[in-house]
């Protein structure tokens, strides 16, 4: 019977299996449902937004909620510019660190670095607000002879510091992940180790490599109370790299800012759901990219190994 | 059997002459005596404050204290749901005509003052502004410290955030200069900070800022800036007394309405209000208390 059982083709699962499939099967589309059901919700809240407000008041540079001026472009572009400079922060000293901690650094020494560049990644983004505006804008006002200190540069600072150890962590897997064999090869060709890295390794990481980088880029835009206490929250509508030293105001710091006070049901209350609706669409198309790059990436690997 | 039922029948007497003598002696003793209290987000704080240490001082009185605005505590006031309406206006004709019509007469109580200092770096040179100086600083049209006899440095606007009832203020009597027909607004520009500290550290180190703060958040490492309502007048600095005498252009008077003249426990109670003691936490709150 049991001998029967161990090498049948399809044996009965027994019923307390079905139990265990059944439980992980809804937790996988709870997820699913979870996301649903948000951006339902954040769906219904933000349409009476754009019944009330007519099209031009809403693609408009000024943003003054209390006199109904509710021009979103403002908030949209602090957003994106503040991100975009995170990024161009984070992304070569995330994934310098990684190639750092994986190809270089001794054991030793990458043993004690990596748990200490994930305690960064814990550390809460108020204290790293307190910091920035107590130390960092004084002296981004001095160093770069700037009117004020609070702007979108010292945002940019700070979130490319939280996004840091996010990039870290996962590029590092990513490299590690790497089999040795491959360094091994590029390495008896005759290559330098320089030339391995960045023509074997990191070529071969890239997807996990990428994956870091969306994830580092979604912590930033994301990102709410550090940029409320840096980047002075004036909704100026950025249209160059100018205008990263300046003030700017984001959509996370908008909302944070005015949902607590503003009336239910109004139109001021619609339209920072609006805002939450839009933050959320471009998550999913940072997401949604990061997984086309790296689905067509991993289709063309597989054309070239077979 | 019978011992056990008699036991159970003697412990339900017992227990019934407990609850008995126990509510006779109780009730017509302890009379319940609550105040409703609603209204003004900017004073709330401060009517939360009164009530904690009134509930010290007379026990027996329950407040309950909650914001909403001034409209919605007047609102509630003429519906008759609260006994005490906070506000940080005077009560429009309209809204005490409807109360006459709805039956109750609102009675006015000032019960502190609200002063905005006007607040530079140290470093500054600038001593004095009119209000049309301000006014043209926050609206954008003046840029520059020399415009106004400083040194030659951007000005950098700092403002509370849309939802602060200071913001709405110092738009109203400052930026417009009361004017109901003035649609000027902030300067774009303008840095719109979450905090009375956001607003105190980057005046403490930034010699461009320009701030503005309820008085009682000034400290010593800032400058406040004498005012003067127009050119012809004096310049005037914030301080209990120019508030109180009305000197001061930059200051308002905080109120309370009560239904028809107060009487018993809720006279008791504004009464205390308006009492040296009351007012010392008026001064702790960074409001400005009422001398006599």
């Amino acid at each position: 019977m049991i001998s029967k059982q161990k090498i049948g083709i399809h044996p009965k699962p027994p019923k307390r299996e079905f139990l265990i499939t059944a439980l992980i099967k809804a937790a996988g589309y709870s997820a699913i449902i979870f996301v649903g059901m948000i951006f339902l919700f954040l769906l219904v809240e933000s349409i009476p937004a754009l019944k009330e407000i007519e099209f031009s008041n809403l693609l408009s540079s000024r943003w003054y909620p209390i006199e109904d001026l509710y021009g979103i472009l403002p908030l949209i572009g602090g957003s994106l510019i503040i991100t975009i400079g995170a990024t161009m922060i984070a992304v070569p000293f995330g994934v310098g660190t990684a190639i750092y901690l994986s190809e270089i650094a001794p054991r030793w020494l990458r043993e004690t670095l990596k748990p200490l560049v994930e305690i960064l990644g814990g550390l809460p983004s108020v204290v790293l607000g307190f910091l920035g505006m107590l130390i960092l804008s004084p002296y981004l006002r001095i160093w770069l002879d700037l009117p004020t200190g609070l702007s979108a540069l010292a945002g940019a600072i700070l979130l490319g510091g939280i996004a840091i150890p996010t990039v870290v962590s996962i590029s590092e897997d990513a490299l590690d992940a790497v089999p040795k064999s491959y360094r091994d090869a590029s390495l008896a060709m005759g290559a330098t180790e320089w030339q391995t890295i960045w023509r074997v390794t990191l070529p071969a990481a890239r997807s996990g490599v990428l994956t870091a980088v969306m994830l580092g880029i979604g912590r930033a835009i994301g990102e709410t109370m550090t940029v409320m206490m840096v980047t002075g929250n004036a909704p100026i509508l950025p249209t160059g790299i100018k205008d990263l030293f300046s003030p700017v105001r984001t959509m996370t710091a908008t909302i944070a800012a005015e949902m607590g006070e503003v009336a239910n049901s109004s139109t001021h209350y619609h339209v920072l759901f609006l805002i939450g609706i839009i933050l959320f669409l471009i998550s999913l198309v940072v997401n949604v990219t990061a997984s086309a790059v790296v689905f067509r990436q991993k289709k063309s690997q597989e054309r070239i190994l077979s | 059997m019978y011992r056990s039922l008699l036991f159970f029948v003697i412990i339900i007497i017992l227990l019934a002459g407990c609850s008995g003598s126990g509510s006779s002696v109780d009730n017509p003793s302890q009379q319940i005596k609550i105040i409703e209290n609603k209204g003004s987000d900017t004073i709330v704080n401060l009517a939360l404050a009164w009530a904690e240490e009134y509930q010290v001082i007379d026990p027996s009185v329950h407040l309950s204290v909650t914001g909403g605005g001034s409209g919605t505590g007047i609102a509630a006031l003429i519906n008759g749901t609260v006994d005490i309406a906070n506000a940080s206006r005077k009560i429009k004709s309209e809204e005490r005509e409807t109360a006459l019509e709805n039956g109750s007469d609102p009675v006015e109580f000032v019960i502190a003052r609200d002063a905005i200092a006007i607040i530079v770096n140290l470093n500054n040179p600038v001593d004095h502004l009119t209000l049309e100086q301000i006014s043209a600083i926050y609206s954008g049209k003046i840029n520059n410290w020399k415009d106004v006899g400083g040194e030659d440095r951007t000005i950098v606007r700092l403002s509370r955030e849309t939802n602060s009832g200071t913001h709405v203020y110092f738009l109203d009597v400052v930026i417009r200069l009361g004017d109901d027909e003035n649609k000027t607004l902030f300067s774009q520009n303008t840095l719109l900070l979450p905090s009375s500290e956001g607003i105190g550290a980057e005046i403490r180190q930034n010699p461009n800022a320009i701030g503005y703060d309820g008085l009682g958040y000034v400290t010593d490492e800032m400058k406040v800036i004498g005012v003067a309502s127009s050119s012809d007048h004096p310049f005037i600095f914030p301080s209990a007394e120019t508030v109180n005498n009305g000197q001061y252009p930059i200051a308002r008077d905080l109120y309370m309405y009560s239904n028809g003249e107060p009487e018993g426990f809720i006279k008791d109670y504004l009464d205390w209000i308006l009492s040296p003691d009351a007012q010392k936490i008026v001064t702790e709150l960074g409001f400005v208390p009422i001398i006599k």
